[in-house]
């Protein structure tokens, strides 16, 4: 098990750069639901604003 | 078609003959930067002379992308760009116009002025001459290149800086050619390749360079 | 059988469209991911020249022609949109230009964590980082265009005639680069896959990963291209009838 994180001593340089992938492309994917979560709900508020708004009028 | 282009050129030309200080801030901006580069570098003449060429020509870059936001900024203020738009003339031959008209006013005084800052920083009198040369062929090529970035930045607050960050990645190839006309001369195969090729991308950029702006300028003006 | 292409042109049929496609897409990434890690790993061999070193090459070959493949696919959907005048296009082009650019950004720092141990630097200028630096350059000005005009319609077509023109530039770029690379030959030190003598698991291994790399984009883009249609037609009436259906899911 040690010896896999390891990487034969290039255990710093092969998961630095694994782990920044990791990073990077987890970040991505939690931004961009969390922006979609986000652009639902006030879509969705708004469109019932609209339509109490109608139905007032 | 070719009146179309000198009417152009012409007007541009009077235009900056009336607003010299734009005209001669760009030149001046270039005396400045290239002679930090010494306070930067060191003085010792060799380091010098070997990053001449890249300094001038980066500082000609530079220089250039500083002056395009010029290109279109005051016929768009003031309307005339919205009639340009509106005239039977092939956009495009306006646009060479106003690049051409660019180009002698701020690429052509970079060239001339060069010879003096290649003695600077101890270019031989062969070395100055090729630069001048790979300068007179790229200086259009920038100009013709930089067209499209003022063009689709047209009007925005961020102007200046945008059109650096979009239209450098695109002088790369400029760059690389021109300034390594002086390392190239002294290769066996001489500057040839370098000055042939530049010469095709300033045929390529005169043919497509006013197509591209002209469909810039569409979208920006719609 | 004529196909409309056209159909799914429309913003409204695209967004339910993309909402079932994005699920396949996430379990391609995740299968593919975990075989190609696994692959990468376990089953390639060490290399007798690099050492446990080298598998940073099973993410830094599939960023580098991820970053190369979406920008080109981008300025393939700017020219849809340019041709036939749809929207739809544009805003798919806007929507792959972030996982380009981070593609980019990951196979210069994949690089950089590559060639030090091998080769003694972080950064090297040779010809293929310097033109991918020069790409993610690229995917910075479309983003910076697009994100500074205001008026949705003039941000896309403007920012998809950078990327056509930039698509265009980019092997006279690339062979400007190569040749610049050359000609200092003393200066650089080429990275190259040639270092490596390639197994066949290893070949696998990258392959594999470069296809759960561009699923990984597929979806994330696709997510990416709903919340715009979302943002850019929240006047529409079928957003409101798809509201009034599902309560608040997205289709």
């Amino acid at each position: 098990m040690a010896e896999f994180f390891a990487m034969g001593g290039y255990g710093f340089y092969v998961w630095s750069s694994y782990g920044m992938v990791a990073l990077c492309l987890i970040s991505e994917v939690v931004w961009v639901c969390r922006r979609q979560r986000t652009i639902v709900s006030r879509v969705g508020r708004i469109i019932k604003m609209n339509k109490r708004q109608q139905h007032e009028t | 078609m070719f009146s179309a282009f000198s009417t152009v050129l012409l007007r541009d030309l009077v235009l900056a003959v009336r607003n010299q200080a734009d005209v001669l801030t760009t030149v001046f901006f270039f005396i400045i930067v290239v002679s930090l580069f010494p306070l930067g570098v060191g003085p010792q003449i060799e380091t010098l002379r070997s990053i001449a060429a890249g300094v001038v020509w980066v500082a000609a870059l530079l220089a250039t992308m500083l002056s395009l936001g010029r290109m279109f900024l005051y016929d768009f203020l003031d309307g005339t760009l919205e009639q340009i738009l509106l005239a039977p003339q092939p956009l495009a031959i306006v646009v060479l116009g106003k690049v051409a008209a660019h180009w002698l006013v701020s690429g052509v005084p970079l060239v001339l002025i060069s010879p003096l800052l290649g003695l600077q920083f101890g270019l031989s009198g062969e070395a100055i001459g090729l630069l001048m040369l790979s300068l007179l062929l790229g200086t259009p090529v920038l100009s013709l290149v930089g067209a499209i970035g003022a063009a689709l930045t047209l009007g925005l607050r961020a102007g200046g800086v945008l059109i650096s960050l979009l239209v450098l990645p695109l002088f790369v190839p400029v760059l690389i050619f021109g300034s390594g006309v002086v390392e190239a001369a002294n290769t066996p195969g001489g500057a040839g390749a370098n000055f042939s090729i530049l010469g095709a991308g300033l045929v390529l950029a005169v043919v497509f360079a006013p197509m591209a702006t002209a469909a810039a300028l569409r979208i920006s003006m719609d | 059988m004529g196909i409309n292409w056209f159909k799914y042109a429309s913003p409204a049929s695209f967004y339910p469209l993309a909402g079932r496609m994005i699920p396949w897409f996430v379990w391609a990434a995740v299968v593919l991911g975990a075989v190609g890690l696994y692959i990468s790993f376990f089953v390639a061999p060490t290399d007798y020249k690099q050492g446990e070193g080298y598998r940073i090459i099973f993410v830094h070959v599939p960023a580098s022609w991820m970053s190369m493949w979406i920008y080109f696919v981008m300025a393939c959907w700017a020219m849809v949109g340019f041709v036939f005048r749809t929207r739809l296009s544009h805003m798919m082009a806007k929507s792959l230009a972030p996982t380009g650019a981070l593609m980019a950004f990951l196979a210069l720092w994949t690089g950089a964590f590559w060639g030090k141990p091998m080769w003694g630097t972080y950064w090297v200028w040779d010809a293929r980082i310097t033109s991918e630096l020069v790409l993610l350059f690229l995917y910075l000005g479309y983003i910076a265009l697009e994100s500074s005009i205001e008026d949705a319609d003039r941000a896309a077509r403007a920012s998809g005639l950078l990327a056509i023109v930039g698509v265009v530039n980019l092997p006279i770029i690339y062979f400007s680069v190569v040749w610049w690379n050359t000609l200092h030959q003393g200066a650089s030190i080429r990275i190259d896959k040639g270092e490596v003598t390639m197994a066949t698991s290893m070949l696998i291994g990258m392959l594999i990963m470069t296809l759960a790399f561009w699923a990984y984009s597929v979806a994330v883009s696709l997510v990416r291209v709903r919340s715009e249609i979302l943002e850019r037609e929240q006047n529409a009436e079928w957003v409101a009838e798809m509201f009034a259906r599902e309560g608040g899911h997205s289709g």
